[in-house]
């Protein structure tokens, strides 16, 4: 086979405290984003992405310990997001942990904080994070702010200033769709996936398991990223990666237990 | 076990995720360690690694006494060693990326970058690929493991490979010494059974 298909759940963190929670149904302490990774380490998920939507920058030193803990029990890949503005900040995250670090507002600001980042880093740990909304046909802006402030900024030009930068994987999410459930946006996916060589990962609008094939087979995704599917026990892991297969996509095998 | 094992620390990386995947392996003993003297006299031996072949085999160099301390203890007294994704790739005689730059040169081969002919092969090699034998090893099985990398080794000593737009080298062994591309400490129940056979192997 090749390079299998990634299915990543994605976890909201606010103080260290998940936010929009799994609700698995035999966890000690739902809130606990260490438990809901360990859930999803036993079933089968290829990475986890922690997104830290601390307001306040008081608070961003308890995504370091959260990274610790996990790294402690989960031995699976982690990315983590939200509030990374310098390389000292993705630094403490890496020695906690975590594998890749995706950066989103503060490379908005300055998109060569990416290449800063590759250089002291790798290019493989560095995940440039796009959040975009179209505002034509087939033409998508960057939004910051949950999606709330335009930027004027092209957002397919700048997914690809920040491959070109050295980001070792782009994480791409509609704003329009994000939390819709009504699908990815397949050509904003489609358009950045086949302008770059690194991966790209779908995200943002995922309802159903054939969102999740759509994101790879007519997004050309290397990964498909969702949360609310998983976290509300809509479906499992097992289930997309079934899904998956049946559309002749490689994905890892299940193990039992 | 009570083998005690040095996991060395030149600033390159995970090292926390591949110790706490060596604990959960069963290791007794972990010492991170960028002492020369305490490398010399582990039982074990691992070399994690993350970043460009250049920045690492630099940062290793420059530790008093560490290229010496690995050659003795893994070379002459036949220790086990095991190099962990670019701790892998400073096995070879170079490394290609950032310029031309001398590894350990224990087992002989080249990293160079991964150069798919197909676009629609991404690099770099991110995920979950197979770990397939090519030669009998004790420490490698067939499975899955998680792979992050854009540079691959091509040489001497292949015991696995993958497949990513063609063949790439998956791990590389001589004797006491075994380096794997993959992440174990990233590879769930197939990276820690492998750490375990690490810790038990009697080369």
């Amino acid at each position: 086979m090749t390079v299998r298909t990634r299915v990543i759940p994605c976890l909201d963190v606010a103080g260290g405290r998940v936010v929009k929670g799994v609700n698995f149904v035999d966890l000690a302490d739902a809130g606990d984003p260490v438990e809901q990774a360990r859930a999803y380490d036993a079933a089968g998920a290829d990475e986890l992405c922690f997104l830290d939507i601390t307001a306040t920058h008081e608070a961003r030193g308890t995504m370091v310990d959260v990274v610790r803990r996990t790294a402690e029990v989960c031995f699976m890949p982690l990315t983590v997001g939200g509030g990374v503005r310098t390389p000292d900040d993705a630094r403490a995250l890496l020695l906690a942990g975590a594998d890749k670090v995706a950066v989103n507002s503060a490379a908005v600001a300055r998109p060569e904080l990416v290449a800063d980042l590759a250089d002291r880093f790798g290019a493989q740990c560095v995940v440039g994070s796009v959040d975009a909304r179209a505002v034509a046909p087939c033409r998508w802006e960057i939004f910051t702010h949950g999606g709330r402030r335009a930027t004027g900024i092209d957002a397919v030009a700048h997914a690809l200033r920040l491959a070109e930068l050295g980001a070792g994987e782009l994480l791409i999410t509609s704003m329009d769709r994000d939390g819709t459930r009504d699908g990815y946006d397949l050509a904003l996916i489609r358009t950045i996936a086949d302008a770059v060589t690194v991966p790209v990962v779908a995200s943002g609008g995922v309802g159903t398991l054939d969102h999740l094939v759509a994101g790879v087979t007519q997004g050309h995704a290397s990964a498909v990223l969702a949360a609310s599917i998983f976290h509300f026990g809509q479906h499992s892991i097992a289930e997309a990666h079934a899904a998956l297969a049946a559309a002749g996509l490689p994905v890892r095998a299940h193990q039992a237990g | 076990m009570s083998d005690t094992v040095a996991l060395i620390d030149y600033g390159a990386g995970n090292l926390k995720s591949v110790h706490n995947a060596l604990n959960a392996a069963g290791a007794g003993h972990v010492r991170v360690t960028a002492d020369s003297a305490l490398v010399a006299a582990a039982d074990r031996i691992v070399l994690p690694g993350v970043g460009a072949f250049a920045a690492c085999m630099n940062a290793l160099a420059a530790i008093p006494g560490m290229v010496e301390a690995l050659n003795a203890a893994a070379v002459d007294k036949g220790r086990p060693f095991l190099g962990i994704c670019v701790g892998m790739q400073l096995l070879a005689d170079r490394g290609e990326e950032y310029g031309v730059t001398p590894g350990l040169g224990w087992i002989g081969g080249t990293v160079r970058a991964i150069v798919p002919d197909d676009p629609a092969v991404k690099v770099p090699h991110m995920g979950w690929n197979d770990v397939t034998p090519s030669a009998a090893h004790p420490l490698i099985v067939p499975g899955e493991a998680y792979f992050l990398h854009s540079y691959a080794f091509w040489g001497d000593g292949m015991i696995a490979t993958t497949r990513h737009g063609g063949p790439l080298t998956a791990a590389i062994g001589r004797d006491n010494i075994v380096g794997v591309q993959f992440h174990p400490e990233k590879s769930q129940g197939y990276g820690l059974d492998f750490l375990t056979r690490f810790l038990e192997w009697r080369p």
